[in-house]
């Protein structure tokens, strides 16, 4: 099949635009490998450097004298992934209730959820700051840091399509034969929903690795800050290692576009599912 | 589906315990923060020193001042590229598209803090952005002494992190309108862009809608940025947004009754943008 000029003309027009707004976009990105491989007089010098250099593992020490960033990875990867499964336990449970079953009070719960999607994070933050380290004294804690942010609602609309979607007739015939309701959640329902739990514990996930504003009020000391939260400490300091800050910025970025690019159909279908939150 | 009261309320229970504890009860107990005074050793009803101070702070008309810039320029300007964007990489001439997609859709995976270092690294004075500006021939600019040069780095900062976040759900809603309406088009005789303002715009009118509504809630309650990047607001609280306004109220001076007043202005706020947002939307399809 051959082209015509004006669409092949059209075609390269696109591209003539697309390429250079991409490296603007992927440039900030490249930049900070480039600088966390680079000591500070490299970072400052006059010249232009846009290759990496090899300062990378100095930066690190730097960045672990610094503020513990080994210790606060750590806690970071551990909130993340207990708060992972939670959740998908938790709202996937929630889900199941909505979508399968008809009970007094279900009208209440969906609108009290739906009703309350769009409200700005802000508006709990005082008073959940106050219950939690000035009511209950649980500031520094692993709790503080895992379950006021259990709240979340996205996996329980997104599980409920998804139940609400399936078969039902699967459910019932499993019904008939007299298995409990608990068994079918488990060994039917669940396995079915595979794919959606994947791209709700994905986005959950990264909300939880990124997480910034709520670590940063409740978990203060640098005994139990997560990574962002050390992280941040460090930006503003004057007697700091740019080098050692990008160093931990591309620690905490990497892991998650490799992820990207492994699970990008996942890392989708969670974002415009979840648009909402 | 019968009526099974019990085994639903199995499953429910635990996500309403945590829902309830840490979502519902923080709204209403904000509200009713707002009209304390936390400050005093009892705190004891005086909306005067909340809602009656709000109204004659100037900081914070500042702050709603800065947000309201924000999110008049960068919006618009975040939608637009966004929708540009999605239609790019949605055309099926395009090649090494995953390479494109990577490119605009990375930053939505970048943390806050991350990111904010790094723009913050980037308009240094003596950082890559100036130099490359000098070596350009422009003069230096001290992107953080100068206000207007600090809004304009908050904003290219958000708009480099958010567009290809808008970009994906556009373009999930692009690739939901089907080809013949686009083939009985062509055939028609109707130029690609004709095409693209007077069919694929209307059609995704709601999905624009959406984005600009989550952009708006997301605008409100800017903080990293301004925090991070222009060191909580700098120069003197000229980047100062109403989430770092909230911030400093809450936690550095710990008045948590004035910071609830913020905050439900705030929600008060994004709620009646949205809602303008999506009446003026409906209004251009009648």
């Amino acid at each position: 099949m051959r082209k015509s000029t004006a669409e092949r003309r059209r075609g390269l027009a696109l591209h003539a635009i697309m390429t250079p707004l991409a490296l603007i976009w992927l440039f900030p990105l490249w930049m900070m490998f480039v600088f966390s491989t680079m000591d500070d007089n490299g970072i400052f010098s006059p010249g232009i450097v846009l290759a990496p250099s090899d300062q990378f593992a100095n930066n690190f020490r730097a960045l672990e004298a610094d503020t513990g960033f080994i210790r606060a990875t750590t806690i970071s990867v551990c909130v993340a992934m207990i708060y992972t499964v939670l959740s998908v336990a938790l709202t996937s449970m929630a889900g199941w209730a909505l979508a399968s079953y008809r009970f007094v009070g279900k009208g209440i719960v969906i609108a009290t959820i739906l009703g309350t999607l769009t409200l700005p994070y802000f508006v709990v933050v005082i008073p959940q700051y106050v219950m939690v380290a000035r009511d209950f004294q649980l500031g520094n804690t692993w709790f503080a840091l895992i379950v006021p942010p259990l709240f979340n609602s996205l996996g329980v609309l997104f599980t409920r399509q998804t139940f609400q979607m399936m078969p039902q007739e699967l459910f019932d015939a499993a019904r008939v034969e007299g298995v409990k309701e608990w068994r079918i959640f488990l060994f039917v329902a669940l396995p079915l929903a595979r794919p959606t739990l994947a791209a709700l514990a994905i986005i959950l996930f990264l909300h939880s690795w990124n997480n910034y504003l709520w670590p940063l009020l409740i978990n203060s000391q640098p005994a139990m800050m997560t990574a962002p939260v050390a992280l941040g400490s460090l930006i503003g300091l004057t007697k700091v290692s740019w080098g050692g800050i990008m160093t931990g910025a591309v620690i905490l970025t990497a892991p998650m576009l490799i992820l990207f690019v492994a699970l990008q159909r996942h890392f989708i279908a969670g974002i415009t599912t979840g648009a909402v939150k | 589906m019968r009526l099974r009261t019990r085994t639903a309320y199995a499953f429910l229970t635990p996500y309403m315990l945590i829902f309830l504890a840490f979502w519902i009860w923080p709204i209403i107990n904000s509200f009713y923060l707002s009209f304390l005074n936390t400050r005093s050793a009892n705190w004891t009803f005086n909306p005067q020193v909340t809602w009656g101070r709000l109204l004659v702070d100037p900081a914070f008309s500042n702050a709603l001042w800065n947000t309201l810039i924000i999110l008049i320029i960068q919006v618009p300007i975040m939608i637009a590229l966004a929708i540009v964007l999605a239609s790019l990489l949605n055309s099926p001439m395009l090649k090494a598209r995953g390479l494109f997609r990577f490119a605009f859709f990375a930053p939505v995976v970048v943390g806050e803090v991350a990111y904010a270092a790094m723009f913050r690294l980037m308009f240094n004075e003596f950082g890559i952005v100036n130099k490359f500006g000098v070596s350009a021939g422009l003069p230096s600019v001290s992107w953080f002494s100068d206000p207007t040069a600090a809004m304009a780095v908050i904003i290219i900062a958000v708009t480099w992190r958010w567009a290809g976040y808008n970009a994906i759900i556009i373009l999930a809603g692009l690739q939901s309108i089907p080809d013949d309406v686009y083939e009985a088009a062509t055939l028609d005789g109707v130029s690609k862009l004709r095409q693209f303002f007077f069919i694929t715009l209307p059609l995704l009118k709601p999905v624009i809608l959406l984005c600009v509504v989550l952009s708006v809630i997301g605008t409100m309650q800017l903080f990293a940025e301004p925090f991070l990047i222009t060191n909580r607001g700098g120069p003197g609280q000229e980047t100062e947004t109403l989430g770092l306004f909230l911030y400093r109220m809450g936690f550095n001076t710990f008045n948590f009754g004035y910071a609830s007043a913020i905050a439900y202005t705030i929600a008060a706020l994004a709620i009646a943008i949205s809602l303008l947002n999506l009446w003026l939307g409906k209004e251009r399809t009648q």
